[in-house]
């Protein structure tokens, strides 16, 4: 039986978490302190996922880029695809939080949606006075 | 000459400065002055595209510039007078007579005018010369947060080929955005023998991308004539000493400096204020009060905090204590008690504490340490913590009737 060690990422707490699993089958995981550890845990050696959160193109704004994130994990060996994929788009200022930039980026069921609100420059001092 | 005159001031627009003028409002603080020196709220926070903000604070993954449009939300929603633009200068502090703040704002010289003042500043950051690195001065060395100002905000990519050199949270998520974002981080390099960042990043930021960490290593020399062109790095012994014959050189285009945060006290302490020589903050009491009365600071220039949850609750409970100031209801000890970093801490804030009310306290370990206890030895209390780390901060909260066992300290130790 193989033994893994692994740094739960959920929170910053960072439970060292220990795996035994055999082909690919979990037998037993340990050293997590809560049940969202426990799945962080067998999600991580089964198929491991993360956040991306990259950067998008905007035309017409105070700033020519904006921040954005995927709204849930997608698979870790996507996310470099993902990002190469929207370093290609472009949107429109002005922009707000939670604007929708990319339905099911490469058909992962997670939207792709923007993080950082970006006014256009007549709009700006609105936005921030 | 232009005057303004309010309750309380409030110097910086980071997370701990916007969450203080809010909750100033929310205590029912009238005239809430919030003084921000860029042309936009928000601190550090529209940089940090990364999530995990609001942890504890909110209970949601968060990313930075997400965060922070939730504190500008709440800003402007409860009537905070915003004042952007305005580099301060000089901050006068006239006992009884109140407060006053210089600075220069879009119009010229500006005169702010209240009882309470709120000092969240934040920290500024060490950079290569402050950390020894020698040799040529080519373009293509930043601190982290120019190179990730420069990529997350501007859009421009700081350079292809990278060496980190500090292995402290923001280098690591400085070296994943870097990956991310398609350029090559050849090394991060650690002068301590481990990492002082939080463990998750170096799973998520380092071994997600396979980027080599260099512990006990040392950036000796950058060289380059215009651009960077390659750094030297050197193997350190115990005592951060150069081990000579270990030099190796790494070619790069560019070297990302994150070598720590130095509280920008500036005018704190040219007004008069008690510095603490172990976080480079003010000294404070359990109001975040500093030595001068009513004068409060938190966030990462009272010290420097590792989750953005906490700078949060330290603006909370200055404006707690400044609607408590104003309403006469603030109540001092006549002789305060002191809590110390004992053995194995390095400090502990607050620093003073009155031993009636329940406080909340800040410490760090010296050194990482597994299964190990905090020893409080005057109350005979102990705390387990399964692995302690000095990258990540230890908040422990006590009850007023606990504290009041307490005769003149309150020791912090932290024994394996």
């Amino acid at each position: 039986m193989a033994k893994r060690g692994l740094t739960c990422t959920v929170c910053p707490l960072g439970c060292k978490i220990e795996v035994e699993m055999s082909d690919g089958t979990i037998f037993n995981v340990k050293g997590n302190v809560c049940d969202r550890g426990l799945s962080y845990a067998k999600e991580e050696c089964t198929s491991p996922k993360r956040v991306l959160t990259t950067l998008v193109r905007v035309k017409g704004g105070i700033l020519p880029i904006t921040s954005v994130k995927t709204t849930k994990p997608i698979p870790k060996e996507l996310v470099r695809e993902a990002q190469a994929t929207l370093s290609k788009i472009s949107i429109e200022a002005p922009v707000e939080v939670g604007d929708l930039v990319l339905r099911n980026v490469l058909n992962t069921g997670a939207d792709v949606v923007v993080t950082r609100h970006t006014p256009r420059p007549s709009e700006r001092s609105l936005a921030q006075y | 000459m232009k005057e303004r005159f309010a309750d309380v001031i409030v110097i910086g627009g980071g997370p701990s400065g916007m969450a203080a003028a809010s909750y100033c409002r929310k205590e029912g603080v009238g005239a809430v002055l919030l003084v921000e020196r860029e042309g936009a709220l928000g601190g550090i926070l529209p940089q940090c595209i990364h999530p995990g903000f609001g942890l504890l604070e909110l209970n949601e993954d968060l990313t930075g510039p997400e965060f922070a449009d939730r504190l500008e939300g709440q800003v402007h929603d409860l009537g905070v007078k915003v004042l952007l633009d305005r580099f301060t200068k000089k901050l006068g502090y006239e006992g009884d007579r109140g407060i006053s703040v210089e600075c220069i704002s879009p119009s010229g010289l500006e005169v702010l005018k209240a009882p309470c003042l709120i000092y969240s500043t934040g920290c500024r950051e060490r950079h290569a010369f402050e950390i020894g690195i020698v040799g040529d001065r080519p373009s293509g060395v930043f601190t982290a947060g120019t190179a990730q100002s420069l990529m997350d905000i501007y859009g421009l990519l700081p350079g292809k080929e990278i060496v980190v050199v500090g292995s402290g949270d923001v280098g690591l998520i400085m070296s994943r955005r870097f990956a991310i974002e398609g350029a090559h981080v050849k090394a991060v390099v650690e002068i301590l023998p481990y990492s002082g960042g939080l463990t998750r990043n170096i799973a998520q930021c380092l071994e997600d991308f396979e980027i080599p960490l260099l512990l006990s290593h040392a950036v000796l020399e950058i060289r380059g004539r215009r651009r960077v062109e390659s750094a030297v790095i050197i193997e350190v012994d115990g005592k951060q000493a150069p081990i000579s014959g270990t030099e190796r050189e790494i070619k790069c285009d560019t070297v990302v400096v994150a070598a720590g945060l130095v509280p920008e006290v500036g005018l704190l302490e040219k007004a008069g204020a008690k510095i603490d020589p172990a976080t480079g903050g003010p000294v404070v009491n359990e109001f975040l009060e500093t030595s001068l009365p009513g004068v409060f600071a938190c966030g990462n220039v009272l010290v420097v905090n590792d989750l953005v949850d906490h700078a949060v609750e330290q603006g909370r409970l200055c404006a707690g204590s400044v609607k408590s100031t104003l309403d006469g209801s603030l109540r001092r000890p006549t002789s305060w008690k002191r809590s110390v970093p004992g053995e194995g801490t390095r400090f502990v804030i607050p620093h003073l504490i009155s031993g009636e009310r329940d406080t909340t306290f800040y410490t760090r370990v010296r050194t990482p340490m597994e299964d190990c206890r905090l020893l409080l030895k005057e109350l005979s209390k102990e705390v387990r913590i399964t692995g302690a780390k000095p990258s990540e901060m230890i908040r422990l909260s006590l009850k007023g009737e606990l504290l009041s066992k307490v005769r003149a300290d309150l020791t912090f130790e932290v024994q394996s």
